[in-house]
């Protein structure tokens, strides 16, 4: 029996799909949101530190769990079948709020050359990187909505780089942390223009929930007082309380489903039960994430589309991108550590772009608060790897020591990419992804000169020694929880997968309304321009489809 | 910015925890526990892997590992890191990919939440003087229940 039919199925309720359901429903759209997660409050996980988003040693918190395998391939073309907590595997939260109920919620507004790269730096051998078809000014207002719906604390008006806002943030920033004391003057001495990250995390009450508490279990973790503002406890809530969407978890997509005439009809999925069922509507929106995403389109054949859909050039799944992490940490002579979360509490984007030798860049910001087997478990080049010199390095500087960090823009790759496999099925029968590729030169050449600039911060900032992040390995694509890339947004259908509005170019009816579309992924984190991509498209889908669902 | 002046427990705690660490803090403990659960599929590798520690030994020094004398073990360790430990039983296994598990797993043993069975009574937390609770606002839930012993 089909379930009743409705405009828009949407999959995947994370930082994409949650506010594309708020928009449909609050506009009078009949919505069903799936979510192959569940939904969790900070109490259905105990704050562990080897069983996280971050740290999975143990295990994932939220998911997915080891029903949902991939296939990675290695440089040397070997195949490994990995589970969720290998690091390969690219892993993000499966469950309502996707990312965003344990993201470290920095949320940054792109560039405005970001969205020009090509124009800026020109061709780029090995990489397929091409200018946004839409520009920095398009997605400004919804940027801004992102901001004041979501809710965003933090001051960026030192920021001389930043592009223009139309309104300030909502929220003041958290007092600073004594990394942060301790950081910005030395910024400020080395002519760098340091200032308060934004972040989706309340400062002061906000949207009817309280402000951050502080404590050291940020990243990776369910907010102990819902003060860290995600799609979860913001519009999905609202979504649902317009009476028009349906949230139904622990359901798995099987595919989306096409007429004889080429149009979506709706979506196949396994429920909380295992039973197929199948919803029909008026639009299909897949919001899975970039590796999900492309898999799901790939999965979707029929006669009228053999290799999936939107995939007539075989444009879907490829350019997978994240972000090359890089930088270095300091160590003290006095202790820097305060316990006061979330840790990352200033940044610079005097690197983002104008290097000289390279494409691009990214911000620089201090690390996350770290916990004890975080900090003890790094490795790097000048730190003693285990035994008494080890015990000794962490009891010394656990307390004393800085980590600058950023992420490093990539460049699209065509080679990396997401395919299904042809072999190995999930837990439901499905053909599950398949990684494969590598990074870019660029990346590498980037992440050297960050390090080298965390490294001038920090021995300016006082530290006695510095200690590089290593180089990054270039065994396998990028990818990670910055996931993105994999079904771009562009004019030309022979050269992308999406057009300007995020619709599938030979169906008009189907949507990817995530950090796939991104043709490039900033070198920032990419969360608060999928929200921010998720309205402006939101928009432009309902001024097509006027008269739909209004109610 | 000069650190606070360190608690009495503090210094003991430290001067303590070296002879401590691997089995007052329950490291062993922790690594049994993940081999009957999370880590469950790594059981054959940690039975090959200890075997082949004490063929090491044998070759070496006549003798198995826990009869060594500590800088014979340290030299022995330093030799499984590097891949160039004696000894038949590294053939199926290298003997720096062990190493790199059991140092991992000890890490997690000792600076991981005591709930997993290691970390005895936050004695790594105390080392590094973080403050207790972890949570704010979670004491009564997150205590771990009193031992005795």
């Amino acid at each position: 029996m089909s379930l009743k039919h409705v405009n828009a199925v949407i999959v995947g309720s994370g930082a994409g799909g949650g506010v594309v359901a708020k928009e449909l429903a609050e506009a009078g759209f009949s919505v069903v949101l799936l979510e192959r997660g569940k939904w969790f409050t900070p109490f259905d996980e105990r704050k562990d530190d080897l069983r996280n988003q971050r740290t999975c040693v143990l295990g994932n918190a939220f998911g997915p769990d080891e029903r949902n395998p991939r296939v990675y391939v290695d440089s040397s073309g070997h195949e490994h079948i990995v589970s969720p907590t290998h690091g390969a595997y690219s892993n993000n939260a499966a469950c309502v709020g996707g990312g965003t109920l344990s993201y470290g919620a920095m949320a940054w507004r792109f560039m405005e050359r970001d969205f020009r790269l090509r124009s800026t730096y020109g061709t780029v051998e090995g990489s397929t990187l091409d200018d946004w078809p839409i520009t920095y000014a398009d997605l400004e207002p919804y940027y801004e909505k992102a901001e004041w719906e979501i809710g965003v604390s933090g001051d960026d008006s030192n920021n001389i780089f930043r592009a223009p806002r139309k309104r300030p943030l909502p929220m003041p920033p958290l007092p600073p942390t004594r990394e942060h004391q301790i950081l910005r003057p030395a910024a400020q001495r080395l002519g760098l223009h340091p200032f308060d990250i934004p972040m989706l995390r309340n400062s002061v009450p906000y949207n009817g929930r309280g402000a951050c508490m502080r404590c050291r279990w940020c990243v990776g973790f369910a907010c102990e007082v819902d003060a860290k503002c995600g799609t979860h406890n913001t519009v999905i809530p609202r979504a649902i309380q317009t009476g028009n969407c349906e949230l139904r978890c622990e359901c798995i997509v099987r595919e989306i489903l096409t007429s004889e005439r080429g149009h979506a009809t709706g979506v196949a999925y396994y429920d909380s039960n295992g039973r197929l069922q199948e919803q029909t509507a008026d639009l299909v929106v897949a919001s899975c994430a970039a590796i999900e995403s492309a898999r799901l389109l790939l999965n979707s054949k029929s006669r009228l589309f053999p290799n999936g859909l939107g995939n007539r050039y075989d444009w879907v799944g490829r350019n997978l991108q994240g972000h090359a992490y890089t930088g270095a940490i300091g160590l003290f002579d006095h202790e820097t550590y305060d316990d006061l979360g979330p840790g990352a509490s200033i940044a610079i984007c005097d690197f983002n772009h104008g290097n000289s030798g390279f494409v691009s860049g990214g911000m620089l910001a201090n690390e996350f608060i770290r916990l004890p087997y975080q900090f003890a478990s790094r490795t790097a080049a000048g730190i003693p790897r285990w035994g008494a010199a080890h015990k000794d390095f962490v009891r010394r500087y656990y307390r004393s020591s800085i980590s600058v960090m950023g992420p490093m823009q990539e460049m699209p790759v065509f080679d990396s990419r997401v395919q299904v496999d042809p072999k190995v099925k999930d837990h439901w029968g499905i053909p599950v992804a398949r990684l494969s590729g590598h990074r870019h030169r660029n990346d590498l050449l980037g992440t050297n000169f960050m390090s080298a600039k965390a490294e001038a911060w920090l021995k300016e900032a006082g530290a006695a020694t510095v200690i590089h992040s290593g180089p990054i390995s270039f065994d396998g694509p990028s990818g990670g929880q910055h996931q993105a890339g994999t079904c771009r947004m562009g004019n030309d259908p022979k050269t992308s997968v999406v057009d300007k509005f995020c619709r599938v170019h030979d169906v008009d009816n189907l949507y990817v309304i995530d950090g796939s579309v991104h043709p490039n992924n900033g070198g920032f984190n990419p969360v608060l321009t999928i929200m921010a991509i998720a309205y402006y498209a939101s928009a432009n889908l309902m001024k097509t489809r006027k008269g739909m669902g209004a109610t | 910015m000069k650190p606070g002046p360190s608690p009495a427990w503090w210094t003991r705690s430290s001067r303590r925890t070296r002879t401590q660490a691997r089995f007052g803090a329950g490291v062993v403990n922790y690594i049994d526990r993940q081999l009957c659960g999370p880590y469950q599929t790594l059981q054959e590798f940690y039975r090959y892997g200890l075997a082949a520690v004490d063929q090491t030994g044998q070759a070496t020094y006549g003798k198995v590992f826990a009869g060594l004398e500590s800088h014979q073990q340290y030299e022995l360790l330093h030799g499984l890191e590097d891949g160039k430990a004696p000894g038949a039983g590294w053939k199926r296994v290298s003997s720096a990919e062990f190493f790199r598990y059991v140092v991992d797993h000890t890490m997690q043993g000792f600076y991981g939440d005591p709930r997993h069975g290691g970390n005895r009574e936050g004695v790594s937390w105390k080392m590094l003087n973080l403050p207790y609770p972890p949570i704010r606002g979670r004491v009564r839930s997150d205590l771990p229940k009193p031992r005795s012993g």
